[in-house]
């Protein structure tokens, strides 16, 4: 089987969303291929400037949990999201959208950061290659 | 041949990793990459990284806390 991984973007916590960057860019510097899904509340990530705007999956406490999180990220040095994706991007990461949550939720392909999008597609295309992929999540 | 430096001190997972990454895609085949860090877990998971790519771990050393990888492509 292909060394390849393929993640299910259904989430757009911000601390999940962090999970998945870590994880693929991992995958990508030991010399693996990836693939990233993005649906339903992952897919609000790739809208223009929401990459950063995903609330924590527990303790969000309106905003003042993830402030907190932030302020410790900050000091433990960690990346920003932004940061992350860029390197994704960079070591030849790809970025599925997915349409049907585009057609639900009334969003547009303007809408969304072209730039980071490799390709649009339906559950056949995660299926094309999830079925190569060894290793398969679903955040 | 050339020698590609990464200073990496004081950077957090997955920092390291990446950065070590990008730099064996821009090394040619023979080049020397030195990458210097601090966080822990990237001594160990560097060199696991390096297996994987099929390139070859010259060395790895530490001094106060600081690790030293040379890698060549």
């Amino acid at each position: 089987m292909a060394e390849k991984l393929t993640i299910v973007v259904h989430s757009g916590d911000m601390d999940k969303i962090y999970s998945t960057l870590i994880i693929a860019n991992g995958a990508l510097s030991m010399g693996m291929e990836a693939s990233l899904y993005f649906t339903f509340w992952g897919l609000q990530r790739l809208q223009k400037g929401g990459l950063e705007k995903g609330s924590l999956s527990k303790m969000h406490l309106l905003g003042i949990g993830k402030s907190m999180m932030k302020q410790r990220m900050n000091k433990a040095n960690v990346s920003s999201l932004e940061r992350l994706m860029q390197d994704f991007k960079e070591l030849g990461g790809k970025i599925i959208a997915c349409e049907m949550t585009m057609e639900i939720m009334g969003i547009k392909k303007e809408d969304l950061r072209e730039d980071l999008i490799t390709e649009y597609g339906a559950v056949g295309t995660y299926i094309q290659e999830a079925r190569e992929s060894s290793v398969n999540l679903f955040i | 041949m050339s020698k590609i430096k990464v200073n990496c001190c004081g950077e957090t997972c997955p920092i390291p990793l990446i950065e070590t990454r990008k730099a064996i895609r821009k090394a040619s085949p023979g080049d020397i990459i030195e990458v210097r860090g601090t966080h822990p877990a990237s001594k160990k998971e560097i060199p696991m990284a390096v297996k994987a790519l099929g390139l070859k771990l010259v060395d790895v050393k530490e001094e106060g806390g600081e690790w030293t990888i040379i890698i060549q492509k």
